[in-house]
C-alpha cells in the first residue's frame, strides 16, 4: 500500500497474517495468512467458534498481545495506513483511544472498579483532546446521555460496581467513542448481557457508528447478532479465514462447508424437536494441524485435493470462500447462486 | 384424564436476607421467587425463560433442595421433598439431578471420569467398586464417551465433552426428572447442538422430563414442550412453547422475544430506555411487576395481576395458556 494513494486508506488492513505463539510443546499456529480489509464507516463482522483466532487478529492490530509472546512469521497490518507493529510505545498509547479503541466482553474487568465513572471517563478524554476537567466533564456527561444513560451526571459519580451490567457495558460504549475514534473493535461486547439489554447496545453501537462514520469490527460466536448489525462478514475457522462477503450474501448462499454447518447448527431453522445438525469431530490442534484444508477431517465434502492447503477464491456478488470444492465451479449444484 | 405431576411446585417463594443492622436482625430482603406455581408432567420439557437475576436459578435450586424455602411446598410424585426425612428423602432425591452450567466447576478436578460419573452412587453405598466401574462404563457409552477414557481426569477433555461427563453423572441414579440449568451457555453451537441432541435422544430412549432454565428463547422454543417466563421471581406467562412463543399475551414476553436476535430479521426497533433493568428486588412493586418498563400500562395495572387464562379462539389450548396481564390481548 503507497502512501499517498488516491484513495483514504482502509481503517484496518490485515494482509496475509501469520502469527505464532510459541510454547514448550512447539508452536501454536494462531493465525494462519488471515486477510481481514475494514473499510472506512464499514461495520464488519468476525465470526468463529471459541478459539479461532477472532480476538487474536483484532488484538495483534493494536498490539495488545503480551510482547515478546508471539511471532509475526509473515504478513503485515495497517491502521490507517500506518503500521502498528513499528510504533513505539508513546505513539501506540497516542493510536489507542484516539485512532482505534475496544470495547471489551467483560466490562467489570475493563472499568477500574476503584475510581469513580467520571473520572475514567476524563481522564481518556483528556489524554487525547485539549481540554480542560470542565470542559472535558460536559462532553463525558453528552456521551453518556447518547448512550441513553438515564442521570448521566450522577453515574459520573458512581463506582462501577453500583452500576448493573448493561450500564457499565454502556458505559465502555462511550469511553470507546468518547474521544470519536475511526475504528472501533467490539470483541464480544454483547455477550454477558441479557437479550433485551443486548438488543439496545447493538442499536447504540450501530447508530453512533453510522452517524460518526466510525468503522466497526465485530467480533462474535454468535452468527445472529452479527448478522444484525454488520455489512460484511468473515468466518473464521482454526485461525484461517474460510469465507467472507457481504452478510445477507453469506447467510442466505453460505458457500463454505463449515458456514453452512455452523448456520445449521442453530435451533433457529429447525423444526422443534427435530435433530439438529452437528459438526462431528473437534476443531483441529493448532500445535500440530493436519496438513490441506484444516476443515477437511470434519468436511463431508472433503476429497484428495482437499490435502493441499485452498486458496481463497473471489465469487459473485463480493463473497469469497475458501474451499477447494468452490474452486472450479462457483455454482455448485447444492447451493441457489442467483442468476 | 391427565398424568399425575412429576414434580409439582406450589406458591413458592425464596426470599434471602439483604441486610442487616448492628444487632444481626434482617433489616431487609431479596425478593428472589415469588409465588411461583408449576408443574412438570412424566416425559415432559419444561422451559424457564427470562433475564439475569429473574430467580431462575434459584427456582431451581429451591426445587431440589439446595436453596432453602422460605414458603412453599416441592412435591416430587406427590410427596413433599423439602418435609421428607430419612428414606424417603433419599428416594426422592435419587428422581431429581441437575445439571449446571459450567461443568469446568462442576466436576471434581481430581476425580477420574468413571468415579466422577458414579459419585451419587458411590454416595448412596452398597455397590462394589466393580460394579460401579462397569456402571461407569454403561453411562458414559449413552452419553457418547468412550470406554478407554473412563480413567481420564476432567482437564483433559474439551467444554462439550465435560458436559457430557456431567449428564452421565446426573443420570447414574436412574432419575425420572433431569434439571438443567443453562446446559449449554458455555459451549460453542456446534458443541452446542451436539448436547441439545444428546438430551432429545435421551429423553425418547429413557422417557425422561427436563425442567430446562435458558436464557436463550430460540433453544428453549426447540427444545421445550411448555414454558415459563419469568419476571423478578415470579411466572408472568406460561403455557405449551408453540402458544407462547407464536402469540405471547405478556408484554414482556413480546419484548423478549423481539429482542432475540434472529438471522431472518434485522435488528428490532426496541425502545432502549424501556428495556431498561430489572427493578429492585429489595422492594417489589405494588401491582403489575412489570408496569414501569410496559408500553400499554393502562389504569389498573397498579393492583396484583393474577396468572389468568389467556382468551383463545381455538378453546382447547386456551386453559393451558395463561398470562399474569389485565390487558390479554394479543397484539
Amino acid at each position: 500500500m503507497t502512501a499517498h494513494s488516491v484513495q483514504r486508506p482502509h481503517a484496518l488492513s490485515i494482509e496475509n497474517l501469520s502469527l505464532e505463539f510459541p510454547t514448550y510443546a512447539g508452536a501454536v499456529k494462531a493465525l494462519d495468512g488471515v486477510t481481514i480489509k475494514v473499510g472506512n464507516a464499514e461495520i464488519v463482522g468476525l465470526v468463529g467458534e471459541s478459539g479461532c483466532g477472532k480476538s487474536v487478529s483484532t488484538m495483534a492490530a493494536t498490539r495488545l498481545l503480551p510482547e515478546g509472546r508471539y511471532k509475526i512469521t509473515q504478513g503485515s497490518i495497517r491502521l490507517f495506513g500506518r503500521d502498528p507493529m513499528a510504533m513505539d510505545e508513546e505513539e501506540l498509547q497516542q493510536v489507542r483511544g484516539k485512532l482505534v479503541s475496544t470495547i471489551f466482553q467483560e466490562p467489570m474487568n475493563a472499568l477500574n472498579p476503584t475510581i469513580r465513572i467520571g473520572q475514567q471517563l476524563v481522564s481518556v478524554i483528556r489524554r487525547h483532546e485539549a481540554l480542560g476537567r470542565k470542559a472535558a466533564e460536559a462532553v463525558a456527561v453528552n456521551i453518556l446521555a447518547d448512550m441513553l444513560i438515564p442521570e448521566p451526571a450522577r453515574i459520573m459519580q458512581a463506582y462501577p460496581f453500583e452500576l448493573s451490567g448493561g450500564m457499565r457495558q454502556r458505559v465502555l460504549i462511550a469511553m470507546a467513542f468518547s474521544c470519536n475514534p475511526g475504528l472501533i473493535i467490539a470483541d464480544e461486547p454483547t455477550t454477558a448481557l441479557d437479550v433485551t439489554v443486548q438488543a439496545a447496545i447493538l442499536r447504540l453501537i450501530q447508530g453512533r457508528a453510522r452517524r460518526t462514520g466510525t468503522s466497526v469490527v465485530f467480533i462474535s460466536h454468535n452468527i445472529a447478532v452479527v448478522s444484525q448489525i454488520c455489512d460484511r462478514l468473515y468466518i473464521m475457522y482454526a485461525g484461517r479465514i474460510v469465507e467472507s462477503g457481504p452478510t445477507r450474501a453469506v447467510l442466505d448462499r453460505p458457500q463454505h462447508p463449515y458456514t453452512r454447518a455452523l448456520l445449521r447448527c442453530l435451533p433457529e431453522r429447525v423444526r422443534p424437536k427435530e435433530p439438529l445438525e452437528s459438526i462431528p469431530g473437534t476443531v483441529p490442534n493448532l500445535l500440530d494441524p493436519p496438513p490441506g484444508c484444516f476443515y477437511r477431517p470434519r468436511c463431508p465434502e472433503a476429497d484428495a485435493r482437499c490435502m493441499e492447503k485452498p486458496h481463497s477464491t473471489a465469487l459473485p456478488g463480493g463473497q469469497a470462500v475458501s474451499c477447494w470444492q468452490r474452486a472450479g465451479h462457483p455454482s455448485h449444484p447444492s447451493s441457489e447462486v442467483p442468476s | 384424564m391427565k398424568a399425575a405431576p412429576l414434580l409439582s411446585v406450589e406458591n413458592l417463594t425464596v426470599r434471602f436476607p439483604g441486610a442487616t443492622n448492628w444487632f444481626g436482625q434482617v433489616t431487609s430482603q431479596v425478593h428472589a421467587v415469588n409465588n411461583v406455581d408449576l408443574c412438570v408432567l412424566p416425559g415432559e420439557s419444561l422451559g424457564i425463560v427470562g433475564e439475569s437475576g429473574c430467580g431462575k436459578s434459584t427456582l431451581v435450586q429451591a426445587v431440589i433442595g439446595l436453596v432453602r424455602l422460605t414458603s412453599g411446598r416441592v412435591l416430587v410424585d406427590g410427596h413433599d421433598f423439602a418435609g421428607a426425612n430419612g428414606t424417603l428423602k433419599r428416594d426422592l432425591r435419587q428422581k431429581m439431578q441437575i445439571v449446571f452450567q459450567d461443568p469446568q466447576s462442576s466436576l471434581d478436578p481430581r476425580l477420574p471420569v468413571w468415579r466422577l460419573i458414579t459419585e451419587p452412587l458411590h454416595i448412596r453405598g452398597g455397590m462394589p467398586a466393580a460394579a460401579l466401574r462397569a456402571r461407569a462404563e454403561e453411562l458414559a457409552v449413552s452419553v457418547g464417551l468412550r470406554s478407554d477414557q473412563l480413567d481420564r481426569l476432567p482437564h483433559e477433555f474439551s467444554g462439550g465433552q465435560r458436559q457430557r461427563i456431567a449428564i452421565a453423572r446426573a443420570l447414574s441414579t436412574d432419575p425420572e426428572l433431569l434439571i438443567l440449568d443453562e446446559p449449554t451457555s458455555a459451549l460453542d453451537v456446534s458443541v452446542q447442538a451436539q448436547i441439545i441432541n444428546l438430551l432429545l435422544k435421551l429423553q425418547r430412549e429413557l422417557g425422561l422430563s427436563y425442567l430446562f432454565i435458558s436464557h436463550d428463547v430460540s433453544l428453549v422454543r426447540h427444545f421445550c414442550d411448555r414454558v415459563a417466563v419469568m419476571y423478578l421471581g415470579q411466572i408472568v406467562e406460561t403455557g405449551p412453547a408453540e402458544a407462547v412463543f407464536d402469540d405471547p399475551a405478556h408484554p414482556y414476553t413480546r419484548t423478549l422475544l423481539a429482542s432475540v436476535p434472529s438471522l431472518e430479521n434485522s435488528l428490532p426497533d426496541v425502545d432502549a430506555s424501556l428495556t431498561g433493568e430489572l427493578p429492585n428486588n429489595r422492594r417489589l412493586p405494588a401491582g403489575c411487576y412489570y408496569r414501569e418498563r410496559c408500553r400499554s400500562a393502562v389504569p389498573g395495572c397498579e393492583l396484583p395481576q393474577a396468572l389468568l387464562a389467556v382468551p383463545k379462539a381455538n378453546a382447547e389450548s386456551a386453559p393451558r395458556h395463561q398470562a399474569r396481564c389485565c390487558l390479554h390481548m394479543p397484539a
